[in-house]
C-alpha cells in the first residue's frame, strides 16, 4: 500500500513510471517529469495506463521549468497535518501537459495571484516533516 | 421497465448529537420512514445505504447489515460510499434494482455520526474524499479546494462574495420553518461577509455546518403500489450519475462541474424532461459556491450566469425556480452520508404539498435533486414527478 522510499534509488524507479515518492525525489533533484500517452494527454506518476485513453504507451517527458498561477486560495482553516503552516496560499499551476497542486512560498499569501509564474521543487511541511509540492515564484514575475 | 414510487419518507432532526449512533440516528429515520409509507417493514427486500466516515467516526465497518439489524429488516443489505454522494448512489442502487424487477421494495437512505469528532479530526476525515497524493499531501483542503473553485469563476466569470453571501442568506432563510434543520435561523449578507475566512474567498458562513442525521426512504415497485392501494403520489422517474477526474487541478475547467452535467443529462433523458420543465431543486450546497456550479449542471443557468441568481431573487422560495427550500446542506445541515437521501426526503414532502414551504411552489410538478462527492468528481441526479 506504501511506498517503500529505501529501496528507491536516485534514477532506478521502482515501476516503469515511477512512485508518488520518486517523482517528489525527481522534482527535488531538478528532474521533475510528467507522463505522455500518444494522444498528447499529460499525467502524473504512479501511472500504468493514460487515464484519457488508457494507451499503456506514456513517455517521460521533463516538466516545464514555469507554471502559471490558475487559481490560488489562502488557507486560515487547515486539517491538523498542516495546523502550524497557516495561513498558506494553496494553489494549482498550470505547467501546459500537467496542472499540480501545491503550496506557494516566498511571498506573502495575500499578494500570490493568478497568472503569477512559479518554479515547482519539494519542501517540507511547517507542522510536520512530511514533503509537500511547493511553488516559489519566479523573479519579476 | 417498473417505475419506482416513493412510499414514505423519514429523517432525523440534523444536528449535534454527538452520543447517539449511526444505527440509532437511522433506526429513527427508518421508523418515521415506514410509518409515512404505511408498509410493514418485512416487505423490505434489500437495504441500501450511505455512509462515508463510519469508519473513521465510529470504527465501525460494514455498515450493511448493522443498520438492517437497527431498521428491523432482514435482507441482503450494502453501505455505498462515494464521498458526500453516499446516500445518492444508495438511492439510485435501490432504484436500479426496483426498475430492474429484482425489487418491489427498497429500504435506502443514509446515516452519519461526525460531531462525536472533534473539528480538527472531521477535518482531517472529510479530506481523505480527495486525492490523497496530489490533493491531501499537496495541503489542499476541502473547503480550499471550493475556494479554488469559486476563485476561478470570479476570474473566469465575474461575481463576488456578495452574490455568494445572498446564497447563505436565501438558505438560512428557507430553514427557519423546516423542523428538520439543524439551523433555523436566519442570517444577513453582511453576517455572511463578516465571518471569518477559512480559505479565501470563503468565510465561516460559506459553508455547511457539521451534522449528525440519518434519512430513509421506503421505495416501491408502481405494482406494488397499487397492489397494497399505497397512497404514494411521487414517482421517481429519472436517475443519472456521473463522474470526473478525482483530483480538482485534473478537471478540465476549475469552475464547472461536467460530472453533475453529465448526471442531469442522463437523469433528464431517462424522465423524458428537460431542465425547462423542472419547478423546484434540491442541490448539493456544501458551500455557497456550490450551488452556483449545481444550478449551471442542472441547465438551469448557463455557464458564468448562475452566481447572481439568489441575489437577483430567482432562486429564493417567491422566485421563478426556488433552490433549496429545505435550507440546503448550508442551514438543514450536511450529515454527509446521509445527504443524498435527505434531499429525496425533502422534495418528496414539497411535491406532495406536507412540507413547511410547499406553499410556495403549490403548482409544482417536476423536481430535482442533486448530490455531489468532493468537488464533484461524483454525482447523482433525480428527478421526482407527483400525481396531480
Amino acid at each position: 500500500m506504501t511506498d517503500d522510499r529505501d529501496s528507491a534509488g536516485e534514477t532506478a524507479l521502482s515501476s516503469e513510471h515511477g512512485s508518488y515518492e520518486e517523482w517528489l525525489d525527481a522534482i527535488a533533484n531538478g528532474e521533475g517529469y510528467y507522463l505522455e500517452s500518444p494522444a498528447g494527454y499529460g499525467s502524473l506518476p504512479p501511472r500504468r495506463v493514460c487515464p484519457h485513453t488508457g494507451s499503456p504507451a506514456l513517455t517521460h517527458k521533463p516538466l516545464p521549468e514555469t507554471g502559471t498561477i490558475v487559481s490560488v486560495s489562502v488557507v486560515h482553516v487547515a486539517a491538523p497535518g498542516f495546523a502550524d503552516d497557516v495561513p498558506y496560499a494553496t494553489a494549482i499551476v498550470d505547467f501546459g501537459p500537467v496542472r499540480v497542486s501545491g503550496i506557494v512560498r516566498g511571498r506573502d499569501p495575500e499578494a500570490v495571484e493568478t497568472g503569477q509564474q512559479v518554479q515547482i521543487g519539494v519542501e517540507t511541511r511547517e507542522t510536520t516533516d512530511d514533503r509537500l509540492v511547493v511553488f516559489r515564484p519566479v523573479e519579476d514575475s | 421497465m417498473e417505475p419506482v414510487r416513493v412510499a414514505g419518507v423519514g429523517l432525523t432532526h440534523f444536528g449535534r448529537t454527538p452520543t447517539r449512533t449511526g444505527r440509532e440516528l437511522f433506526a429513527e429515520a427508518a421508523d418515521r420512514a415506514f410509518a409515512d409509507a404505511n408498509v410493514d417493514r418485512s416487505a423490505v427486500e434489500e437495504l441500501a445505504v450511505g455512509n462515508f466516515m463510519g469508519v473513521d467516526a465510529e470504527r465501525q465497518g460494514h455498515q450493511g447489515p448493522i443498520l438492517a439489524d437497527a431498521a428491523g429488516v432482514q435482507c441482503p443489505a450494502t453501505r455505498y460510499e462515494s464521498a458526500c454522494a453516499s446516500a445518492g448512489v444508495a438511492v439510485r442502487q435501490a432504484v436500479r434494482a426496483i426498475r430492474a424487477g429484482e425489487a418491489d421494495v427498497v429500504l435506502a437512505g443514509g446515516t452519519e455520526r461526525m460531531t462525536n469528532l472533534d473539528t480538527p479530526a472531521v477535518t482531517d476525515a472529510l479530506a481523505i474524499a480527495a486525492d490523497e497524493l496530489f490533493e491531501v499531501r499537496a495541503g489542499v483542503t476541502f473547503p480550499g479546494a471550493y475556494a479554488l473553485m469559486a476563485q476561478t469563476y470570479f476570474d473566469a466569470f465575474g461575481g463576488d462574495r456578495t452574490d455568494l453571501a445572498h446564497i447563505a442568506s436565501k438558505n438560512h432563510e428557507n430553514a427557519l420553518v423546516n423542523e428538520y434543520a439543524q439551523y433555523q435561523r436566519e442570517i444577513s449578507v453582511e453576517e455572511v461577509l463578516d465571518a471569518p475566512m477559512v480559505a479565501s474567498p470563503l468565510g465561516l458562513f460559506d459553508a455547511c455546518p457539521i451534522t449528525d442525521g440519518a434519512s430513509a426512504l421506503v421505495l416501491v415497485s408502481e405494482s406494488y403500489a397499487e397492489e397494497h392501494d399505497l397512497n404514494a403520489p411521487v414517482t421517481i422517474t429519472g436517475s443519472g450519475q456521473g463522474g470526473d477526474r478525482a483530483a480538482l487541478a485534473e478537471r478540465i475547467h476549475i469552475a464547472q462541474t461536467p460530472a453533475a452535467t453529465r448526471a442531469a443529462t442522463a437523469a433528464y433523458d431517462d424522465a423524458g424532461v428537460g431542465p425547462e420543465d423542472v419547478d423546484v431543486a434540491e442541490v448539493h450546497d456544501c458551500f455557497t459556491i456550490a450551488e452556483v456550479l449545481a444550478i449551471e449542471s442542472l441547465g438551469f443557468y448557463e455557464p458564468g450566469d448562475g452566481i447572481g441568481a439568489a441575489r437577483r431573487g430567482e432562486t429564493t422560495a417567491d422566485g421563478q425556480r426556488p433552490i433549496n427550500l429545505s435550507g440546503g446542506l448550508k442551514a438543514k445541515g450536511h450529515p454527509v452520508g446521509a445527504t443524498g437521501g435527505s434531499q429525496i426526503a425533502e422534495m418528496t414532502r414539497l411535491l406532495r404539498g406536507d412540507h413547511p414551504n410547499s406553499d410556495h411552489v403549490p403548482d409544482a410538478t417536476v423536481g430535482v435533486t442533486h448530490n455531489a462527492g468532493g468537488t464533484v468528481a461524483s454525482a447523482v441526479v433525480h428527478v421526482l414527478e407527483v400525481d396531480r
